[in-house]
């Protein structure tokens, strides 16, 4: 494996493509022929799809200067390439969980997130690498092989939406989903240098989501801007009467209000966020690598100087935010994966009876980090031991919710690292679970307590790696997430090299 | 939640079961000992879709036609509370006095191949039914612990070996049955005899069916009995170890099983030895229960609250609307049938038949076609036994008979103007294809048939018959039956049975 950048990818915005071709001035398939050809050039070294539809994707670009041609509008994703990572349902493509138990399973359905991006115009170029079934922070468990980080073959992306994070940061597309349960959105984002969103559980529809933990699991846009990412969240975000979970909201408009302060070119951090007052959660700072640890100082110092009151916050609470995570989310997750039993869809290795084909397929199907976390989940809600696992950690997690409400009578938002550290070399965890499952310890609390999270890249850390910043905010508070957000960009991009 | 709209009609429907079919002697005796029963009941539903999806609930439709995403548990998709199912399930509560209160589903997890997704989502300990009685026809109550909402499973068939999971050669699984809303009704053990445990369950039948929320087909598994059996020396207080008996289904099932199961555990207890907890399947052809899974092989279900959903809390205004909907229960019924009957010096009878009839005609909502044609001045026993006897083997259709057409054909019946062979032939063909009762018995070629042709017919009769004659002429009254079917045959059923008899006795005298 070699170290060093890879061929440049294509740097446009989605938002200057979508325009481009609204406008007729650019054809959405030679969008899609550039991405494509970015893809070709970068994605032997990175990894980061597991299955490309250049046929589907050409015709749909096809459908997209029809309509343009016709006079209609296709929408705000007008031909801008999008990837989806594969755990988001695609009608009749194969939707894997980077796991070989799904075999060559394609849903006949597709995703509500994969209906509304179509919907919106976009392409859909690809199903991206992950951390199988989302377990993982790394994307090394993906039954198909690790994705590299882009900006240094040898590090991990993070995960699990580590093949979303890559193709975005690599310029193989503008734009990606991916899923976050514990941070698998925001820690990637991190560790590629590009921006990642969690929103508010309830705001984006599961529907077509293969489940990991239920009660956490939120889609979420992966971009290289803010402003990029709040248009795909646009696109997505609003009720979904097939998610009983969804929030009865109408859709939002976050890239709209972005974009009127962005009318000359650079958002003006004071009109961004003077007057609000931030809080640097020690707890999310304090355990944090040092390089990391600056770059969250020297955001909050950036957002002081626009007009931003900046305070510490303790809030002790979230330091019990890893181990309650660690015990809901395998417990969900050891019910949810109980289907893949052989029986109706995916691969099947037979036996002398149902329960020994179950027990075959299973052995077989899964990997080692995916199994690992159903005997923990099987462990946690077991007769006898539910209350002191599983329902304690539910009670810790009232515990993080009422700490961060206490925290959001003063703050607007809150400041803390995304991850401890940057992206750490290929190998360095998998053979030790748990410091793979500390680099979810910044991450977890806005999960458990349902929150927006989202991770924006600030300057680069001394050994030359991108360090995320995460600006977290109140149920719904995405508005004020991504403003605080946009500001933390513009500071940024003033202080750090443009990454190649 | 989405809406269910109007619950529709299950259609296609064969004959039903009445209440009257089976009776148990009531005579069991266990000597020294006293049974000890809790019945826990599964109602499916009449819903039009199944309870988290919009696939069709229906019965007997070709294998895995009425399954989608949702109900066959394919990754990434969501459940959605149907509002109808909610809906049954608050008139079953009501209708059982208990309290309807915020309740939550929990999953429960067990690998079963007919489970789509390896876990049953159903309500654990937030019921939304909670306490309760129900009384039974003789006065006595039985206590209702729960009454929660749950999801039906699909159905395999083993093919090869014995038709069981072990041994059989492969298995074919119809998902059509999975999804489809279940209330489970958990009864207190308030139940001493398996008698009482058939008078309980025809009770609950009748008021499911009362409730609209169950057809309460038992032969199409749309109501299932599991039963809780201890037995404990008379006058002790603590109970005995119960077994569970699952698999009954029929109210015959019930009591077999339970009598069966009351004297195996006597029987042990006798020799001195120790009923295990177990449960246990009811085998039909063996008449036995044989054990399934030993306490020490029980799951261990892994409860907990399913995340796909939100608690569910119907308000007052929504729980009241409920309420004000349900029409009077069958026990209601039942006396005030009994009591029009009184009042109009009923001859239905023998009071067993009778009792029976009524509460057939209860259970299966015929009550309003007797108060019909009683009120009109039909005789009460006629009323009855046409409505429980031909009426209802009419099935779902003898709900839908027009209770003044019915009056009018019973009236044709009184007067003799149709025989009682063509009174149950027009009613038949009114179950099948509705109509006038008078026009009917014109298509059909009834006609009054008078005296004197009558006359004529039972004097050929007797004279192609003359030993019989003499036979009946020196007392051997039985024979008037021998001549009745005579002339039925040669009028080929247009003669009235009475009618015969009273030509017979002009003749004899
Ligand atoms: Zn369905």
């Amino acid at each position: 494996m070699t170290t060093g950048s890879p061929t440049p990818g294509v740097t446009r915005s989605a938002h200057e493509i979508a325009r481009a071709v609204r406008n007729g001035d650019e054809s959405a398939l030679s969008v899609l022929q550039e991405h494509l050809e970015a893809i070709g050039s970068i994605d032997g070294e990175v990894h980061a799809f597991i299955t490309l539809l250049d046929d589907q994707a050409r015709s749909d670009a096809a459908e997209v200067d029809r309509r343009v041609a016709a006079g209609e509008d296709p929408g705000p994703l007008a031909g801008v390439p999008v990837a989806l990572k594969d755990n988001l349902c695609t009608s009749g493509v194969p939707t894997t969980c980077a796991s070989h138990i799904l075999g060559s399973w394609r849903p006949p359905y597709d995703a509500t997130v994969v209906e509304r991006v179509r919907a919106a115009g976009a392409v859909i170029v690809g199903k991206t690498n992950m951390d199988e079934f989302a377990m993982g922070s790394s994307t090394e468990t993906s039954a198909f092989g690790p994705t590299c980080n882009p900006l240094d073959l040898s590090r991990v992306p993070g995960g699990s939406s580590g093949g979303s994070a890559a193709a975005v940061a690599a310029g193989m597309v503008p734009l990606a989903l991916g899923s976050d349960t514990g941070g698998s959105v925001r820690q990637p984002a991190a560790y590629c240098g590009v921006v990642g969103v969690k929103p508010t559980y309830g705001a984006v529809s599961r529907y077509g989501l293969v489940a990991f933990a239920s009660s956490l699991d939120q889609v979420g846009p992966i971009a290289r801007s803010v402003a990029d990412a709040a248009l795909l969240l646009d696109v997505i975000g609003g009720h979904d009467a097939l998610d009983s979970t969804s929030l009865d909201r109408p859709p939002s408009r976050y890239a709209e209000s972005l974009c009127l302060l962005d009318a000359g070119g650079h958002a003006p951090g004071e009109e961004l966020v003077a007057g609000l007052h931030v809080g640097i959660v020690e707890e999310l700072v304090a355990g944090a690598d040092p390089l990391v640890a600056r770059s969250v100082r020297a955001a909050a110092e950036s957002l002081a100087s626009y007009g931003a009151t900046v305070d510490d916050v303790s809030i002790p609470e979230l330091a019990y935010g890893l181990p309650a995570y660690y015990l809901i989310a395998p417990a969900e997750a050891s019910s949810n994966l109980a289907r893949y039993d052989g029986v109706r869809y995916g691969s099947r290795v037979d036996g002398p009876d149902v329960e020994a084909m179950n027990r075959a397929t299973r052995a077989a199907g899964f990997g080692d980090e995916v199994k690992r976390r159903i005997m923990l989940g099987t462990y946690a809600l077991s007769a006898g031991y539910y209350d002191a696992y599983y329902g304690k950690a539910q009670r810790v997690r009232t515990l993080i919710i009422d700490a961060f409400s206490a925290a959001y009578q003063r703050f607007d938002v809150l400041l803390g690292a995304t991850a401890p550290t940057t992206a750490f070399p290929m190998g360095a965890k998998v053979d030790d679970p748990l410091s793979m499952y500390l680099s979810d310890v910044c991450t977890v609390p806005s999960s458990l307590a349902g929150h927006p999270a989202i991770s924006v890249p600030f300057g680069r850390a001394e050994d030359g790696l991108p360090a995320g910043v995460q600006v977290l905010a109140p149920a719904l508070g995405e508005s004020v997430m991504l403003k605080v957000a946009a500001a933390v960009e513009a500071a940024g991009a003033s202080i750090a090299p443009e990454p190649k | 939640m989405t809406g269910d709209g109007a619950g529709d009609q299950v259609s296609g429907g064969e004959s039903q079961v009445s209440g009257a079919g089976d009776q148990v002697s009531g005579g069991e005796s266990y000597g020294d000992f006293e049974p000890v029963i809790g019945l826990e009941v599964h109602c499916e539903l009449r819903t039009r879709t199944k309870l988290f999806c919009g696939c069709p609930n229906s019965f007997g439709d070709a294998p895995n036609t009425n399954v989608c995403p949702v109900c066959l548990g394919l990754p990434g998709s969501l459940p959605v509370l149907n509002a109808k199912a909610v809906e049954l399930a608050m008139r079953i509560g009501t209708a059982l006095h208990c309290d309807i209160r915020p309740s939550s589903f929990h999953r429960k997890n067990y690998f079963y191949p007919d489970m789509p997704k390896d876990y049953q989502v159903s309500q654990y300990d937030e019921p939304i039914n909670v306490g309760g009685w129900l009384e039974l026809p003789d006065g006595s109550r039985v206590g209702i612990v729960r009454a929660h909402i749950e999801e039906d499973t699909g159905k395999t068939t083993h093919a090869g070996g014995t038709g069981r999971i072990h041994g059989s050669s492969y298995s074919l699984v119809d998902y059509n049955r999975a999804g489809v809303p279940l209330v489970e009704i958990v009864s207190e053990p308030d139940i001493r005899s398996a008698a009482q445990a058939r008078l309980y369950a025809a009770e609950l039948r009748a008021i499911l069916v009362a409730t609209g929320a169950s057809d309460g087909r038992m032969e199409e598994g749309s109501m299932r009995v599991d039963a809780n059996v201890s037995v404990r020396r008379r006058g002790a207080s603590e109970l005995g170890t119960r077994c569970e008996v699952k698999n009954l289904n029929s109210l015959r099932s019930l009591t077999r099983a339970i009598d069966y199961e009351v004297r195996r555990q006597v029987g042990i207890i006798e020799k001195g030895g120790a009923v295990a907890q177990e449960t246990r399947h009811f085998d039909e052809a063996q008449g036995a229960t044989v054990a399934m899974r030993s306490k020490e092989e029980a799951f261990d279900y892994r409860y907990f609250p399913e995340p796909d959903l939100v608690p569910l809390a119907p308000d007052a205004a929504w729980q009241s609307e409920v309420a004000a909907s349900l029409g009077p229960m069958p026990a209601e019924r039942r006396s005030r049938v009994s009591e029009l009957i009184g009042a109009r010096g009923g001859t239905a009878g023998d009071g067993a038949t009778s009792a029976s009839q009524i509460a057939t005609v209860v259970e299966l909502g015929l009550d309003g076609l007797v108060e019909a044609a009683v009120t009109s001045g039909v005789d009460p026993g006629l009323a009855l036994a046409r409505a429980a006897n031909e009426a209802a083997a009419g099935g779902d259709a003898a709900r839908g008979l027009d209770p003044a057409g019915f009056t009018a054909l019973l009236k044709l019946e009184a007067a003799r103007k149709l025989s009682a062979t063509q009174a149950k032939a027009v009613l038949a063909e009114m179950l099948l294809h509705g109509g006038d009762p008078a026009t009917i018995a014109r298509a059909k070629g009834f006609e009054v048939m008078d005296e004197g042709e009558l006359a004529t017919v039972v004097r050929q009769v007797v004279d192609e018959s003359p030993g019989e004659w003499h036979r009946y002429l020196e007392g051997e009254e039985k024979l008037a039956q021998f001549f009745v079917g005579k002339v039925m045959k040669a009028t080929r059923g247009r003669a009235d049975g009475k009618a015969v008899i009273a030509a017979l006795d002009r003749l004899r005298s």
